[in-house]
Protein backbone atom coordinates (compact mmCIF):
# COMPACT_ATOMS: atom_id res chain seq x y z
CA UNK A 1 0.00 0.00 0.00
CA UNK A 2 1.14 3.60 -0.44
CA UNK A 3 0.95 6.05 2.39
CA UNK A 4 1.03 9.62 3.34
CA UNK A 5 2.95 10.02 6.94
CA UNK A 6 2.93 13.23 8.72
CA UNK A 7 6.15 13.47 10.96
CA UNK A 8 6.88 15.73 13.88
CA UNK A 9 10.81 16.71 12.76
CA UNK A 10 12.50 18.80 15.47
CA UNK A 11 16.15 18.81 15.64
CA UNK A 12 16.85 19.41 18.65
CA UNK A 13 14.73 20.31 21.93
CA UNK A 14 15.33 24.10 21.42
CA UNK A 15 14.23 23.82 17.77
CA UNK A 16 10.82 25.09 16.88
CA UNK A 17 10.10 22.07 15.27
CA UNK A 18 7.57 21.11 12.31
CA UNK A 19 5.26 18.69 11.00
CA UNK A 20 6.72 17.07 7.47
CA UNK A 21 5.31 14.95 4.82
CA UNK A 22 6.91 11.65 3.49
CA UNK A 23 5.03 9.55 0.94
CA UNK A 24 6.08 5.93 1.27
CA UNK A 25 5.17 2.90 -1.41
CA UNK A 26 4.93 -0.17 -1.55
CA UNK A 27 4.28 -0.74 2.43
CA UNK A 28 3.48 -4.58 2.85
CA UNK A 29 0.18 -4.87 5.68
CA UNK A 30 2.67 -7.80 7.21
CA UNK A 31 4.89 -4.47 8.42
CA UNK A 32 5.50 -3.61 11.92
CA UNK A 33 4.73 -0.14 12.01
CA UNK A 34 8.41 0.50 13.25
CA UNK A 35 9.69 -1.39 10.30
CA UNK A 36 7.52 0.74 7.99
CA UNK A 37 9.25 3.83 9.65
CA UNK A 38 12.44 1.74 9.10
CA UNK A 39 11.92 1.31 5.23
CA UNK A 40 11.69 5.17 5.48
CA UNK A 41 14.42 5.93 7.16
CA UNK A 42 16.65 4.11 4.47
CA UNK A 43 15.05 5.86 1.82
CA UNK A 44 15.49 9.39 4.08
CA UNK A 45 19.48 8.46 4.26
CA UNK A 46 19.63 7.38 0.79
CA UNK A 47 18.81 10.86 -0.46
CA UNK A 48 20.85 12.02 2.12
CA UNK A 49 17.98 13.25 4.75
CA UNK A 50 18.30 13.12 8.34
CA UNK A 51 16.46 9.84 9.11
CA UNK A 52 13.61 10.25 11.68
CA UNK A 53 14.24 9.65 15.45
CA UNK A 54 12.19 7.30 17.32
CA UNK A 55 12.58 5.52 20.74
CA UNK A 56 12.50 1.39 20.22
CA UNK A 57 14.67 -1.34 21.68
CA UNK A 58 12.76 -4.89 22.38
CA UNK A 59 10.07 -4.23 19.91
CA UNK A 60 7.85 -7.22 21.17
CA UNK A 61 5.96 -5.10 23.82
CA UNK A 62 8.11 -5.68 26.90
CA UNK A 63 10.33 -2.87 27.05
CA UNK A 64 8.56 0.10 27.57
CA UNK A 65 10.79 2.20 25.10
CA UNK A 66 8.80 2.40 21.90
CA UNK A 67 6.26 5.03 21.92
CA UNK A 68 4.52 7.85 19.39
CA UNK A 69 1.55 8.89 19.23
CA UNK A 70 -0.19 7.71 15.93
CA UNK A 71 -3.26 9.25 14.33
CA UNK A 72 -4.24 11.01 17.69
CA UNK A 73 -3.64 7.86 19.68
CA UNK A 74 -1.11 6.72 21.76
CA UNK A 75 0.44 3.36 20.38
CA UNK A 76 -1.83 4.14 17.36
CA UNK A 77 -5.42 2.61 16.61
CA UNK A 78 -5.06 -0.55 18.08
CA UNK A 79 -5.78 -1.78 21.81
CA UNK A 80 -3.84 -3.31 24.03
CA UNK A 81 -0.30 -2.86 22.03
CA UNK A 82 2.51 -1.19 22.00
CA UNK A 83 3.76 1.00 18.92
CA UNK A 84 6.45 -1.87 18.12
CA UNK A 85 3.27 -4.62 18.09
CA UNK A 86 1.50 -2.70 15.40
CA UNK A 87 1.02 -3.96 12.27
CA UNK A 88 0.51 -1.86 9.13
CA UNK A 89 -2.77 -4.10 8.45
CA UNK A 90 -4.52 -1.67 10.66
CA UNK A 91 -4.08 1.13 7.93
CA UNK A 92 -5.39 1.01 4.12
CA UNK A 93 -4.01 1.91 0.84
CA UNK A 94 -4.22 5.86 0.80
CA UNK A 95 -4.45 6.65 4.25
CA UNK A 96 -2.62 9.59 5.80
CA UNK A 97 -0.99 8.81 9.13
CA UNK A 98 0.38 11.70 11.75
CA UNK A 99 2.77 10.79 13.76
CA UNK A 100 3.69 12.69 16.95
CA UNK A 101 5.73 12.38 19.80
CA UNK A 102 4.37 11.68 23.08
CA UNK A 103 3.08 15.28 24.64
CA UNK A 104 3.57 16.59 28.25
CA UNK A 105 5.53 19.55 29.78
CA UNK A 106 7.10 16.67 31.74
CA UNK A 107 7.98 14.87 29.01
CA UNK A 108 10.57 17.22 26.74
CA UNK A 109 10.81 16.38 23.17
CA UNK A 110 14.68 15.60 23.01
CA UNK A 111 14.60 14.63 19.22
CA UNK A 112 11.96 14.68 16.37
CA UNK A 113 9.81 11.72 18.15
CA UNK A 114 12.05 11.02 20.87
CA UNK A 115 11.16 12.16 24.07
CA UNK A 116 12.80 12.22 27.81
CA UNK A 117 10.59 9.99 30.11
CA UNK A 118 13.29 10.17 32.90
CA UNK A 119 10.63 12.04 34.90
CA UNK A 120 9.64 8.18 35.02
CA UNK A 121 12.30 6.80 36.77
CA UNK A 122 12.77 9.44 39.11
CA UNK A 123 9.28 8.96 40.48
CA UNK A 124 10.41 4.84 40.93
CA UNK A 125 13.31 6.26 42.58
CA UNK A 126 11.51 7.74 44.55
CA UNK A 127 9.36 4.96 46.56
CA UNK A 128 8.94 2.63 43.54
CA UNK A 129 11.04 -0.45 45.06
CA UNK A 130 11.16 -2.82 48.49
CA UNK A 131 14.46 -2.27 50.73
CA UNK A 132 15.93 -5.49 51.22
CA UNK A 133 18.95 -6.45 52.60
CA UNK A 134 21.86 -8.43 50.72
CA UNK A 135 23.28 -9.90 53.89
CA UNK A 136 22.28 -13.62 52.88
CA UNK A 137 19.84 -13.67 55.27
CA UNK A 138 17.22 -12.73 53.45
CA UNK A 139 13.81 -14.69 53.91
CA UNK A 140 12.64 -16.94 50.40
CA UNK A 141 9.77 -14.92 48.81
CA UNK A 142 8.27 -18.12 48.15
CA UNK A 143 7.95 -19.05 51.96
CA UNK A 144 4.99 -16.05 52.66
CA UNK A 145 1.49 -16.93 52.34
CA UNK A 146 -0.06 -14.76 49.67
CA UNK A 147 -4.14 -14.80 48.68
CA UNK A 148 -3.96 -15.86 44.82
CA UNK A 149 -6.30 -12.51 43.87
CA UNK A 150 -3.67 -10.73 45.92
CA UNK A 151 -1.05 -11.82 44.01
CA UNK A 152 -2.97 -11.74 40.54
CA UNK A 153 -3.71 -8.13 41.20
CA UNK A 154 -0.32 -7.33 41.90
CA UNK A 155 1.32 -9.19 39.07
CA UNK A 156 -1.67 -7.14 36.80
CA UNK A 157 -0.14 -3.77 37.68
CA UNK A 158 3.43 -5.00 37.66
CA UNK A 159 2.94 -5.45 33.79
CA UNK A 160 3.41 -1.70 33.78
CA UNK A 161 6.21 -1.18 30.84
CA UNK A 162 6.47 2.51 31.91
CA UNK A 163 5.79 3.62 28.22
CA UNK A 164 3.97 6.60 29.42
CA UNK A 165 1.19 6.42 26.90
CA UNK A 166 -0.91 6.58 29.81
CA UNK A 167 0.48 10.39 30.23
CA UNK A 168 0.30 11.47 26.34
CA UNK A 169 -3.33 10.25 26.01
CA UNK A 170 -4.40 12.10 28.99
CA UNK A 171 -5.49 15.40 28.62
CA UNK A 172 -4.18 16.34 31.76
CA UNK A 173 -0.53 14.69 31.16
CA UNK A 174 -1.88 13.24 34.80
CA UNK A 175 0.76 9.92 35.29
CA UNK A 176 -1.76 8.50 38.14
CA UNK A 177 -1.89 5.34 35.94
CA UNK A 178 1.59 4.77 35.93
CA UNK A 179 2.43 5.96 39.42
CA UNK A 180 -0.79 3.92 40.72
CA UNK A 181 0.25 0.85 39.35
CA UNK A 182 3.65 1.02 40.64
CA UNK A 183 2.33 1.47 44.12
CA UNK A 184 0.25 -1.17 43.75
CA UNK A 185 2.64 -3.60 42.65
CA UNK A 186 3.80 -3.26 46.34
CA UNK A 187 1.48 -2.37 48.35
CA UNK A 188 -0.73 -5.58 47.67
CA UNK A 189 2.21 -7.62 48.46
CA UNK A 190 3.36 -8.21 52.18
CA UNK A 191 7.27 -7.48 51.32
CA UNK A 192 5.84 -3.97 50.36
CA UNK A 193 3.65 -2.99 52.93
CA UNK A 194 6.12 -2.46 55.03
CA UNK A 195 7.14 0.61 53.46
CA UNK A 196 3.62 1.65 51.90
CA UNK A 197 3.01 4.56 53.45
CA UNK A 198 6.21 6.51 52.76
CA UNK A 199 6.13 5.24 49.28
CA UNK A 200 2.47 6.43 48.53
CA UNK A 201 3.31 9.62 49.96
CA UNK A 202 6.89 9.88 48.47
CA UNK A 203 6.09 8.97 44.52
CA UNK A 204 2.82 11.13 44.44
CA UNK A 205 5.10 14.01 45.83
CA UNK A 206 7.49 13.55 43.14
CA UNK A 207 4.78 12.84 40.67
CA UNK A 208 3.61 16.44 41.36
CA UNK A 209 6.85 17.89 41.22
CA UNK A 210 7.79 16.76 38.43
CA UNK A 211 4.65 18.70 36.64
CA UNK A 212 2.45 15.80 35.64
CA UNK A 213 -1.48 17.25 35.72
CA UNK A 214 -4.15 16.31 38.02
CA UNK A 215 -6.14 13.23 37.54
CA UNK A 216 -10.36 13.68 36.12
CA UNK A 217 -10.82 10.35 35.66
CA UNK A 218 -11.73 10.62 32.23
CA UNK A 219 -10.38 7.25 31.76
CA UNK A 220 -8.44 8.01 28.39
CA UNK A 221 -5.15 6.32 29.81
CA UNK A 222 -7.05 2.94 30.77
CA UNK A 223 -8.17 2.80 27.09
CA UNK A 224 -4.75 3.44 25.46
CA UNK A 225 -2.67 1.48 27.76
CA UNK A 226 -1.27 -1.10 26.24
CA UNK A 227 -0.72 -3.37 29.32
CA UNK A 228 -4.23 -2.75 30.39
CA UNK A 229 -3.48 -1.48 33.69
CA UNK A 230 -6.86 -0.83 35.10
CA UNK A 231 -8.66 2.14 36.70
CA UNK A 232 -9.04 0.37 40.31
CA UNK A 233 -5.26 1.22 40.63
CA UNK A 234 -6.07 4.77 40.75
CA UNK A 235 -9.06 4.38 43.23
CA UNK A 236 -6.29 1.93 45.45
CA UNK A 237 -3.55 4.50 45.51
CA UNK A 238 -6.29 7.31 46.39
CA UNK A 239 -7.07 5.42 49.13
CA UNK A 240 -3.75 4.17 50.42
CA UNK A 241 -2.86 8.09 50.36
CA UNK A 242 -5.62 9.01 52.54
CA UNK A 243 -4.91 6.08 54.72
CA UNK A 244 -1.28 7.01 54.71
CA UNK A 245 -1.87 10.35 55.71
CA UNK A 246 -4.24 9.92 58.23
CA UNK A 247 -1.98 7.16 60.05
CA UNK A 248 1.24 9.16 59.62
CA UNK B 1 -3.06 14.66 58.83
CA UNK B 2 -0.85 16.96 58.08
CA UNK B 3 -0.98 20.29 56.69
CA UNK B 4 0.59 19.08 53.15
CA UNK B 5 -2.00 16.50 52.20
CA UNK B 6 -4.13 18.62 51.09
CA UNK B 7 -1.82 20.68 48.81
CA UNK B 8 -0.99 17.69 46.47
CA UNK B 9 -2.65 16.58 43.38
CA UNK B 10 -4.28 13.77 45.20
CA UNK B 11 -5.17 16.27 48.20
CA UNK B 12 -7.01 18.69 46.00
CA UNK B 13 -8.95 15.83 43.72
CA UNK B 14 -10.59 14.58 47.38
CA UNK B 15 -11.36 18.26 47.95
CA UNK B 16 -13.15 18.54 44.52
CA UNK B 17 -14.82 15.06 45.05
CA UNK B 18 -16.05 16.29 48.42
CA UNK B 19 -17.17 19.53 47.42
CA UNK B 20 -18.96 17.81 44.46
CA UNK B 21 -20.70 14.96 46.35
CA UNK B 22 -22.06 17.86 48.99
CA UNK B 23 -23.61 19.28 46.53
CA UNK B 24 -25.41 16.65 44.71
CA UNK B 25 -26.81 16.00 48.07
CA UNK B 26 -27.82 19.41 48.47
CA UNK B 27 -29.31 19.29 44.78
CA UNK B 28 -31.36 16.17 45.70
CA UNK B 29 -32.60 18.34 48.56
CA UNK B 30 -33.60 21.54 46.40
CA UNK B 31 -35.23 19.14 43.98
CA UNK B 32 -37.90 17.07 46.80
CA UNK B 33 -38.79 20.43 47.80
CA UNK B 34 -39.15 22.23 44.38
CA UNK B 35 -41.79 18.68 43.39
CA UNK B 36 -43.81 20.20 46.49
CA UNK B 37 -44.37 22.88 44.49
CA UNK B 38 -46.47 20.37 41.47
CA UNK B 39 -48.31 18.19 43.97
CA UNK B 40 -48.98 20.42 46.88
CA UNK B 41 -48.33 24.32 46.70
CA UNK B 42 -49.11 23.97 50.62
CA UNK B 43 -46.56 21.64 51.40
CA UNK B 44 -44.29 23.96 49.21
CA UNK B 45 -44.98 26.98 51.30
CA UNK B 46 -44.35 25.19 54.58
CA UNK B 47 -41.25 23.56 53.39
CA UNK B 48 -40.16 26.82 51.71
CA UNK B 49 -40.82 28.97 54.79
CA UNK B 50 -39.10 26.43 57.48
CA UNK B 51 -36.45 26.39 55.15
CA UNK B 52 -36.51 30.44 55.02
CA UNK B 53 -36.62 30.82 58.54
CA UNK B 54 -35.28 28.25 60.86
CA UNK B 55 -31.88 29.38 62.12
CA UNK B 56 -30.21 26.64 61.78
CA UNK B 57 -30.95 26.33 58.02
CA UNK B 58 -30.39 30.00 57.64
CA UNK B 59 -27.29 30.38 59.64
CA UNK B 60 -25.58 27.06 59.56
CA UNK B 61 -26.20 25.09 56.85
CA UNK B 62 -26.40 28.21 53.59
CA UNK B 63 -23.20 29.61 54.55
CA UNK B 64 -21.85 26.22 53.99
CA UNK B 65 -23.73 25.57 50.81
CA UNK B 66 -22.29 28.70 49.70
CA UNK B 67 -18.70 28.20 51.01
CA UNK B 68 -19.11 24.65 48.88
CA UNK B 69 -19.93 26.24 45.90
CA UNK B 70 -17.72 28.76 45.77
CA UNK B 71 -14.77 26.36 46.66
CA UNK B 72 -16.10 23.55 44.38
CA UNK B 73 -15.78 26.02 40.89
CA UNK B 74 -12.82 28.22 42.38
CA UNK B 75 -10.88 24.92 42.88
CA UNK B 76 -12.60 24.02 39.32
CA UNK B 77 -10.86 26.97 37.94
CA UNK B 78 -7.81 26.45 39.39
CA UNK B 79 -7.54 22.42 38.89
CA UNK B 80 -8.67 23.45 34.93
CA UNK B 81 -5.65 25.65 34.54
CA UNK B 82 -3.27 23.90 36.01
CA UNK B 83 -4.05 20.83 33.93
CA UNK B 84 -3.92 23.13 30.69
CA UNK B 85 -0.27 24.18 31.77
CA UNK B 86 0.95 20.72 31.92
CA UNK B 87 0.16 20.52 28.11
CA UNK B 88 1.29 23.89 26.35
CA UNK B 89 1.80 22.12 23.38
CA UNK B 90 -1.06 20.24 21.99
CA UNK B 91 -0.77 17.54 19.14
CA UNK B 92 -1.78 18.09 15.73
CA UNK B 93 -4.15 15.57 15.18
CA UNK B 94 -5.66 14.22 18.65
CA UNK B 95 -8.71 12.01 18.88
CA UNK B 96 -9.62 12.16 22.61
CA UNK B 97 -13.17 10.83 21.42
CA UNK B 98 -11.62 7.42 21.04
CA UNK B 99 -10.84 6.95 24.65
CA UNK B 100 -12.69 8.73 26.42
CA UNK B 101 -16.96 10.83 26.60
CA UNK B 102 -17.09 14.41 26.42
CA UNK B 103 -18.79 14.75 29.69
CA UNK B 104 -14.97 13.71 31.06
CA UNK B 105 -13.50 15.72 29.30
CA UNK B 106 -15.12 19.10 29.61
CA UNK B 107 -16.42 19.43 33.23
CA UNK B 108 -14.99 22.95 32.84
CA UNK B 109 -17.73 24.29 30.14
CA UNK B 110 -20.43 21.66 31.82
CA UNK B 111 -19.25 23.67 35.15
CA UNK B 112 -19.26 27.68 33.96
CA UNK B 113 -22.17 26.76 32.13
CA UNK B 114 -24.08 25.93 35.37
CA UNK B 115 -22.30 28.65 37.24
CA UNK B 116 -23.73 31.05 34.88
CA UNK B 117 -27.08 29.51 36.02
CA UNK B 118 -26.09 30.17 39.22
CA UNK B 119 -25.39 34.03 39.10
CA UNK B 120 -28.88 34.21 37.37
CA UNK B 121 -30.08 32.44 40.34
CA UNK B 122 -28.99 34.09 42.53
CA UNK B 123 -30.22 37.35 41.12
CA UNK B 124 -33.57 35.61 40.46
CA UNK B 125 -33.98 34.42 44.08
CA UNK B 126 -31.65 34.23 46.66
CA UNK B 127 -31.20 38.43 46.53
CA UNK B 128 -34.73 39.21 46.53
CA UNK B 129 -35.40 36.70 49.25
CA UNK B 130 -32.65 38.13 51.62
CA UNK B 131 -33.34 41.65 51.13
CA UNK B 132 -37.28 41.01 52.24
CA UNK B 133 -36.12 39.38 55.12
CA UNK B 134 -33.57 40.63 56.08
CA UNK B 135 -33.08 43.79 54.60
CA UNK B 136 -37.14 44.93 55.37
CA UNK B 137 -37.09 42.91 57.81
CA UNK B 138 -40.29 40.55 56.87
CA UNK B 139 -39.72 37.02 57.95
CA UNK B 140 -43.35 36.03 57.77
CA UNK B 141 -43.42 35.00 54.60
CA UNK B 142 -46.42 36.06 54.00
CA UNK B 143 -48.18 38.33 50.94
CA UNK B 144 -50.59 41.28 51.72
CA UNK B 145 -53.32 39.05 51.46
CA UNK B 146 -52.68 37.01 54.05
CA UNK B 147 -51.35 34.31 51.71
CA UNK B 148 -47.89 32.67 52.17
CA UNK B 149 -45.57 34.08 49.01
CA UNK B 150 -43.54 31.35 48.15
CA UNK B 151 -45.86 29.00 45.56
CA UNK B 152 -46.82 32.25 44.29
CA UNK B 153 -43.20 33.70 43.54
CA UNK B 154 -42.33 30.88 41.95
CA UNK B 155 -45.02 29.97 39.61
CA UNK B 156 -44.81 33.63 38.46
CA UNK B 157 -41.09 33.62 37.33
CA UNK B 158 -41.71 30.47 35.66
CA UNK B 159 -44.17 32.89 33.51
CA UNK B 160 -41.42 34.09 31.57
CA UNK B 161 -40.27 32.11 28.60
CA UNK B 162 -36.59 33.12 28.32
CA UNK B 163 -36.03 32.16 32.25
CA UNK B 164 -37.45 28.80 31.14
CA UNK B 165 -35.57 28.44 28.32
CA UNK B 166 -32.23 29.17 30.15
CA UNK B 167 -33.27 27.24 33.37
CA UNK B 168 -33.58 24.33 30.86
CA UNK B 169 -30.09 24.99 29.10
CA UNK B 170 -28.11 24.48 32.15
CA UNK B 171 -30.20 22.07 33.88
CA UNK B 172 -29.13 20.04 30.57
CA UNK B 173 -25.62 20.95 31.43
CA UNK B 174 -25.75 20.07 34.79
CA UNK B 175 -27.11 16.77 33.90
CA UNK B 176 -23.60 15.98 31.41
CA UNK B 177 -21.27 17.61 34.56
CA UNK B 178 -23.10 14.71 36.63
CA UNK B 179 -22.82 12.14 34.38
CA UNK B 180 -19.44 12.20 34.62
CA UNK B 181 -19.20 14.08 37.72
CA UNK B 182 -21.07 11.50 39.92
CA UNK B 183 -18.73 8.44 39.40
CA UNK B 184 -15.74 10.13 39.08
CA UNK B 185 -16.34 11.18 42.66
CA UNK B 186 -16.60 7.85 43.85
CA UNK B 187 -13.21 6.75 42.42
CA UNK B 188 -11.81 10.27 43.35
CA UNK B 189 -12.31 9.39 46.73
CA UNK B 190 -11.23 5.56 46.96
CA UNK B 191 -14.48 3.96 47.23
CA UNK B 192 -14.76 2.45 43.37
CA UNK B 193 -13.01 -0.84 42.94
CA UNK B 194 -13.62 -2.93 39.79
CA UNK B 195 -16.36 -4.71 41.48
CA UNK B 196 -18.59 -1.78 42.33
CA UNK B 197 -17.08 0.96 39.42
CA UNK B 198 -20.05 -0.09 36.67
CA UNK B 199 -22.35 0.24 40.02
CA UNK B 200 -21.55 3.55 40.74
CA UNK B 201 -21.75 4.43 36.91
CA UNK B 202 -25.25 2.75 36.51
CA UNK B 203 -26.67 5.06 39.45
CA UNK B 204 -24.47 8.13 38.36
CA UNK B 205 -26.20 7.92 34.97
CA UNK B 206 -29.83 7.56 36.89
CA UNK B 207 -28.98 10.58 38.89
CA UNK B 208 -27.40 12.67 36.16
CA UNK B 209 -30.47 12.28 34.10
CA UNK B 210 -33.86 11.90 37.03
CA UNK B 211 -32.21 15.31 38.80
CA UNK B 212 -31.73 17.73 36.66
CA UNK B 213 -34.76 16.82 33.99
CA UNK B 214 -36.69 16.87 37.31
CA UNK B 215 -35.97 20.54 38.10
CA UNK B 216 -36.70 21.06 33.80
CA UNK B 217 -40.03 19.19 34.19
CA UNK B 218 -41.25 21.67 37.27
CA UNK B 219 -40.41 24.24 35.40
CA UNK B 220 -41.97 23.50 32.12
CA UNK B 221 -44.92 22.49 34.37
CA UNK B 222 -45.12 26.15 35.84
CA UNK B 223 -44.75 27.62 32.63
CA UNK B 224 -47.37 25.46 31.10
CA UNK B 225 -49.98 25.82 33.66
CA UNK B 226 -49.43 29.47 32.60
CA UNK B 227 -50.07 29.72 29.29
C1 LIG C 1 -24.77 22.18 41.78
C2 LIG C 1 -23.75 22.29 41.03
C3 LIG C 1 -22.62 21.30 40.89
C4 LIG C 1 -22.54 19.98 41.23
C5 LIG C 1 -23.60 19.11 41.89
C6 LIG C 1 -21.21 19.54 40.86
C7 LIG C 1 -20.73 18.26 41.03
C8 LIG C 1 -19.49 17.82 40.67
C9 LIG C 1 -18.97 16.51 40.92
C10 LIG C 1 -19.69 15.39 41.64
C11 LIG C 1 -17.70 16.47 40.39
C12 LIG C 1 -16.77 15.29 40.38
C13 LIG C 1 -15.64 15.42 41.35
C14 LIG C 1 -14.56 14.41 41.07
O1 LIG C 1 -14.21 14.16 39.92
O2 LIG C 1 -14.03 13.83 42.02
C15 LIG C 1 -17.44 17.75 39.81
C16 LIG C 1 -16.26 18.08 39.17
C17 LIG C 1 -16.01 19.31 38.60
N1 LIG C 1 -16.80 20.43 38.68
FE1 LIG C 1 -18.65 20.52 39.50
N2 LIG C 1 -20.52 20.57 40.29
C18 LIG C 1 -21.35 21.68 40.30
C19 LIG C 1 -21.04 22.94 39.87
C20 LIG C 1 -19.84 23.31 39.26
C21 LIG C 1 -19.52 24.64 38.85
C22 LIG C 1 -20.40 25.87 39.03
C23 LIG C 1 -18.29 24.61 38.29
C24 LIG C 1 -17.62 25.82 37.73
C25 LIG C 1 -16.51 25.90 37.13
C26 LIG C 1 -17.82 23.22 38.35
C27 LIG C 1 -16.62 22.74 37.87
C28 LIG C 1 -16.16 21.45 38.00
C29 LIG C 1 -14.93 20.96 37.43
C30 LIG C 1 -13.93 21.74 36.58
C31 LIG C 1 -14.83 19.61 37.80
C32 LIG C 1 -13.71 18.63 37.45
C33 LIG C 1 -12.68 18.67 38.53
C34 LIG C 1 -11.71 17.55 38.52
O3 LIG C 1 -12.08 16.40 38.28
O4 LIG C 1 -10.54 17.82 38.79
N3 LIG C 1 -18.79 22.45 38.96
N4 LIG C 1 -18.53 18.57 40.00
S1 LIG D 1 0.22 2.40 32.96
FE1 LIG D 1 0.13 1.57 30.86
S2 LIG D 1 0.31 3.36 29.55
FE2 LIG D 1 1.01 4.00 31.58
S3 LIG D 1 3.21 3.68 31.59
FE3 LIG D 1 2.31 1.78 32.39
S4 LIG D 1 2.06 0.47 30.59
FE4 LIG D 1 2.41 2.54 29.80
S1 LIG E 1 10.14 -1.50 21.64
FE1 LIG E 1 9.97 -2.50 23.58
S2 LIG E 1 7.88 -2.23 24.01
FE2 LIG E 1 7.99 -1.45 22.01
Amino acid sequence: MNLTLKIWRQKSNTDKGSLETYPISDVSEDMSFLEMLDVLNEELIEKAIDPVAFDHDCREGICGMCSLYINGEAHGPDRRVTTCQLHMRKFKDGDTIFIEPFRANAFPIIKDLVVDRSAFDRIQQSGGFVSVNTSGNTQDANSIPIPKDDADIAFDAATCIGCGACVASCKNSSAMLFVSAKVSQFSLLPQGQVEAKERVINMVNKMDEEGFGNCTNTGACEVECPKGISLDNISRMNREFISANIKK
Amino acid sequence: MSKSTFYTSIGYKILMALSGLFLMVFLLQHLVINSLSVVSPESFNEASHFMGTNPLVQFLLQPVLIFGVVFHFIMGFFLDLRNRKSRTFNYAYNKPSANSSWPSRNMIISGITVLAFLAIHFIDFWIPEISTKYIAGDMSGLMNDGEFRYYHELHEKFNALPRVIAYVIAFVFLSLHLLHGFQSSFQSVGVSTNKTRSSFYKIGTIFAIVVPFGFITIALFHFLTQH
